[in-house]
């Protein structure tokens, strides 16, 4: 018991230490002046804009995605959500080298995409969204999935019965009811989009204003201007600490 | 099977031995310099490291056990010089920059003054590394206003986008344009050119100062120069 005590004791230590020096080393008098300096609010609206887009494409395409692996049943299911969980545990920056080989402009798909509008995607906003749903969007899909599973369908089925339609269907009863894990699930997802650097900075490159978010900031920024590097790193952790309290019924439970 | 995994283990034993007893450097190297220092001969046995050189210095100011540090620029050394950290550096080869474009030339890229080409994808180094610093610098010796697509966080993501033609040109070190980099060195003239040079010493926390010196001495002998050489780095 004692020994378990002590383990438990150090993995704790080992979350909240690195926690408590960048606490310690946060330049505290001048955060304003950090904060407000024009690299800090380029980047810190870039990662704004940029994971807001993330997360609709991960709404648009997710939920659909999510309603076909809950409901539809069909060989390879099990695969198929296995592939789309993949983003989670692939390390980012194989996740960026991968989009390049299909999006990049001598990649699989980039080289047909490259004369339409809005394309090639690399060293672009949009670009960035790309890197940051495909890094994210796995979060939501889980989340959803999970609620449509726990759903008493019977309320659907009573819908029907009354005669909706099922677009009206999905949008007055299934989504209000599983709008918690909706919403933990988009939460997460835009955390997690916020936060990306790998297969952000992998594939859509680095320039102010335009494709350079706040972790990319961070990382450069850390070795000549530390103390806005840190300022910036404050934000994200504020943010992040933010999405768990707001969380807080569903993951840290109540005691 | 058991005398297998014995003799495994006692060939594990035995080679724990040979490298435990044969006295050992820690090399932490800039990252430019990672081709050139594998064919180092430098007579005993080195582990490298290689980082970007504000790393190195990050590396060593935290007490990162190394017993000598080789940096790409002297901005970098000299920090360590200030802390007291490292023994009188040395400079032992420097390094000219030059334009990366892809096999062949397709974008005609002959001199500095075509990077600022309009709708030309270029690729720099951030300012936070030495050589997108010295990029910086050429091209405002050559009064040429560019606009890069990116800025990338060391040399070697420079040269790879440029491979892949992501990008269509680079500022990158000499050195890096190298047959398997994939990608084709135009010169810059020498009045535009930023001369890199790059610095060793020996930390004074190493374990083993006489030897790391010897490691020094050698890389400014003529094995340790025609090494530098082959990989295209000018004499200091």
């Amino acid at each position: 018991m004692k020994r378990t005590a002590l383990l438990a004791g150090a993995g704790m230590a080992l979350m909240v230490l690195p926690l408590a020096g960048l606490l310690q080393r946060a330049p505290w008098s001048t955060l304003g002046t950090e904060l407000a300096s024009r690299e800090a609010r380029d980047a810190l609206g870039l990662s704004l804009v940029s994971s807001l887009g993330a997360l609709a494409v991960s709404v648009v395409l997710g939920v659909p995605l999510a309603w076909i692996l809950a409901r539809v049943p069909f060989p390879g299911r099990a695969l198929v959500r296995a592939l789309v969980m993949l983003p989670m545990v692939l390390p980012p920056v194989v996740g960026g080298v991968a989009l390049l080989s299909a999006f990049g402009r001598r990649g699989l798909l980039g080289s047909w995409l490259g004369s339409l509008p809005g394309f090639p995607l690399p060293f672009t906003l949009r670009g960035v969204v790309l890197a940051q749903a495909f890094v994210a969007m796995p979060f939501l899909v889980v989340a959803t999935e999970a609620g449509l599973r726990q759903l008493d369908r019977r309320h659907e089925e009573a819908a029907a019965t009354l005669g909706a339609r099922p677009w009206r269907r999905f949008r007055t009863v299934t989504v209000p009811l599983i709008a918690p894990s909706l919403a933990a699930g988009a939460a997460l997802c835009w955390a997690r989009a916020l936060g990306e650097f790998g297969a952000t900075i992998t594939f859509a490159g680095n320039l102010p204003g335009r494709t350079r978010t706040l972790p990319t900031a961070i990382y450069a920024g850390l070795q000549t201007r530390p103390e806005g590097a840190v300022a910036l790193s404050l934000v994200l952790l504020a943010v992040c600490l933010a999405v768990l309290v707001a969380l807080r019924g569903r993951w840290l439970g109540t005691t | 099977m058991r005398r297998i995994v014995a003799s495994f283990v006692a060939a594990l034993v035995v080679a724990g031995c040979t490298t435990a007893s044969e006295p050992t450097l820690t090399v932490l190297a800039a990252a430019s310099l990672a081709e050139a220092f594998a064919d180092l001969d430098p007579g005993e046995q080195v582990r490298y490291s290689f980082a970007g050189s504000q790393q190195l210095v990050a590396q060593v100011e935290a007490g990162v056990p190394a017993d000598v540090v080789a940096t790409a620029d002297e901005a970098a050394m000299d920090r360590l010089v200030r802390a007291n950290l490292v023994e009188t550096p040395v400079v032992f080869a420097r390094n000219k920059l030059a334009i990366a474009v892809r096999p062949g030339n397709p974008g005609r890229i002959r001199v500095l003054a075509d990077l600022a080409r309009p709708g030309l994808r270029l690729a720099l180094a951030d300012g936070t590394v030495p050589v997108g610093r010295f990029a910086q610098q050429a091209l405002q010796k050559g009064s040429v206003r560019v606009r890069p697509v990116s800025l990338e966080l060391d040399v070697k993501a420079v040269v790879s986008r440029v491979a892949s033609g992501e990008a269509e040109a680079g500022i990158v070190y000499a050195t890096d344009v190298t047959r398997a980099s994939g990608v084709e060195g135009v010169a810059i003239p020498d009045d535009l050119n930023v001369v890199a040079t790059y610095p060793a010493a020996v930390v004074r926390a190493g374990a083993n100062r006489p030897l790391a010196r010897r490691f020094v001495f050698r890389l400014t002998g003529d094995r340790g120069r025609a090494a530098l050489a082959a990989h295209g780095f000018l004499a200091p």
